[in-house]
């Protein structure tokens, strides 16, 4: 196969909270168009790797290079705007403002970045709606987000990523807290996202991982101790030492 | 009748009230009609508070600084220059909006606690230099502008600031089109955008959106808008001093929009007045008039937790902006 450059890269890439080193040389590549789980115990430093990704913490040491440009000192914002949307592993939407309202929010910057002409109440109703029904929340749409279930709070997360329309979507461990029927729902939502964007996947539930993930990233202790497909991880021995529980 | 639209509803409040208050330029008995006048004048201070403080989050202790800037940058060039209104006017907009540019880009550093404290110092610093400069400024004396130099000129003539009716109508233009503007603001993306700020500022970042920029420009509005309340005081009343750049002219504005209702489009309005009236009655009964504003607060703050108008669209009248 031809050298396709990869749509993510991380180089040495270090984070360190006083003596402790969450993320701690991390050499990292994802070819676009993968969906990707990164697995681990708590506190492997898979929420600080990605925040190093998306722009919220900002690196010790190291690089991040999306789309072939070195983003690791540009602003969050900028990121965003250049293409990865990050899903908050604690749930962080606008409570007080409705669930339409929070990702007109989101549709409404990218309608700017669009340089849409139709930067119209029309374009915002249509690109809003189409986004919740995505994730199944059109019949919600006028309700007050913190009044929503603590699943459906997740599910607009998710909405609001989308209607970013980004490149890489980064969902770190959506389907915490969620109902079994409600994961089922959320696989195939992920699957249908994967058809458009790279996904990058942090997850504890090795049913949605095993079911989604096309290759897999186990970190411990701020470090890969392992990388491949899903049955190359669970055929891996250190990983079942380390994390699988044996 | 065919039903109105939220929006349609709201902007025929807004003009009902506009009219209203024209209307009562002919009722109102003199008296009533200078405190009014000055209310409005103010109001349109509170309207500038509310832009950082009820849209954006933003609580400053230090906005007396924006008036102040205003109403010197008026009130100077005319007294001391002999400038026309008209330029005066604008040499205010022009320093309350460099100065907040100046702060806000200094003071957006921090947030919560320290962004409180760092506006009061600035505007420490800002009423210390009034006084500094006593010689041109006259300090807590202050200056009295003469009638002659308070008129406005037009293509087709000129308006007499000290005329009282005069005063009012200018008072209420200036009102109006602050209104508008706030009106309009609070509907569009960028209004949206600073009450989301306000709401997640972290999830508004993630969305892609430069949250520094957006406060900046929002404190830099409301800078605007304040000096234009002073600049305005200024050319109206005639008088400038220092006590306008003191500490509790930076709390008044706080207090006037909590009153009347955080970002809401007439909460500064109905605080403003309630609380000019309120103080008014007090103290033409008792010596102790300032117990019972304190005892009225509370009651408001019981009855209205989120201020009058707040609380009339929380329970009430869900469309009002
Ligand atoms: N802001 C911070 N300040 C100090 N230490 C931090 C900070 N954020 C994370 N850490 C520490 O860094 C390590 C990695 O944390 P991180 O949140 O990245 O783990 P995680 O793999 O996402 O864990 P979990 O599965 O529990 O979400 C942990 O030991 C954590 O306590
Ligand atoms: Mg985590």
């Amino acid at each position: 196969m031809a050298a396709v450059s990869p749509l993510l890269v991380t180089r040495d890439l270090c984070r360190a909270f006083g003596g402790l080193r969450a993320v701690d040389g991390v050499d990292f590549s994802l070819p676009e168009g993968e969906t990707h789980a990164i697995i681990g115990p708590n506190g492997a430093g898979k929420t600080t790797f990605v925040s190093l990704i998306c722009g919220r913490i900002t690196p010790t040491s190291g690089s991040v290079v999306f789309d072939g440009r070195e983003v690791s000192r540009m602003p969050a914002h900028r990121r965003v705007r250049a293409g990865i949307a990050y899903t908050f592993q604690i749930t962080s939407v606008f409570a007080n403002l409705t669930a339409f309202d929070n990702v007109a929010l989101a549709v409404q910057r990218q309608l700017i970045d669009a340089r849409a002409g139709g930067r119209t109440a029309h374009a915002l109703a249509e690109h809003g709606m189409e986004a919740l029904d995505k994730v199944g929340l059109a019949g919600h749409a006028d309700k007050i987000a913190g009044n929503l279930s603590y699943g459906h709070q997740r599910l607009l997360e998710v909405a609001m990523g989308l209607a970013l329309k980004p490149r890489l979507l980064i969902l770190d461990e959506p389907t915490q807290g969620l109902s079994d029927g409600e994961i089922d729902n959320f696989i195939g939502l992920v699957r249908q996202i994967g058809e458009e964007a790279t996904v990058l996947l942090i997850e504890h539930n090795m049913d949605v991982v095993m079911a989604l993930a096309e290759r897999i990233t186990v970190m411990e202790q701020g470090r890969i101790l392992a990388q491949g497909a899903p049955a190359e991880i669970r055929a891996n021995e250190a990983v079942q030492q380390a994390y699988l529980g044996g | 009748m065919t039903r109105l639209s939220p929006s349609a509803k709201s902007i025929a409040l807004h003009v009902g009230v506009v009219l209203l208050l024209l209307a009562l330029n002919v009722l109102l008995p003199e008296y009533h009609r200078g405190v009014l006048a000055r209310v409005l004048v103010l109001a349109v201070f509170a309207m500038g508070y509310n832009l950082a403080f009820g849209y954006t989050g933003l609580l400053s202790l230090g906005h007396a600084m924006f008036f102040a800037a205003g109403l010197y940058g008026a009130g100077l060039t005319v007294y001391h220059l002999e400038w026309s209104v008209w330029p005066a006017f604008a040499t205010g907009l022009v320093a309350g909006t460099a100065l907040a540019l100046v702060v806000g880009f200094l003071a957006l550093r921090t947030t919560g606690v320290a962004f409180m404290i760092v506006t009061l110092m600035f505007a420490q610093v800002f009423y210390l230099t009034t006084l500094y400069f006593t010689t041109y400024t006259r300090g807590e004396e202050g200056l009295v502008l003469p009638q002659a130099a308070r008129v406005l000129a037009f293509p087709g003539g000129v308006l007499n600031l000290s005329d009282p009716s005069t005063r009012y109508l200018v008072a209420l233009a200036l009102f109006a089109l602050v209104l508008a503007v706030t009106l309009f603001l609070a509907r569009a993306p960028f209004g949206r955008s600073l009450v989301a700020i306000r709401e997640n500022e972290e999830r508004m970042r993630m969305l892609g959106y430069d949250v520094f920029a957006n406060k900046l420009a929002s404190v830099v509005l409301s800078g605007l808008v304040c000096a234009a309340a002073g600049a305005a005081y200024a050319v109206l009343f005639g008088y400038v001093g220092s006590g306008f750049a003191a500490i509790q002219y930076s709390i008044l504005p706080l207090l006037w929009v909590l009153v009347g209702g955080a970002a809401t489009t007439l909460g500064p309005l109905i605080g403003t007045l309630f609380m000019f009236y309120v103080i008014d009655t007090a103290s033409s009964y008792t010596t102790a008039h300032l117990l019972v504003v304190g005892l009225v607060l509370i009651g408001v703050i019981l009855f209205f937790p989120k201020g009058i108008a707040g609380t009339v669209r929380e329970r009430w009248l869900p469309w009002l902006p």
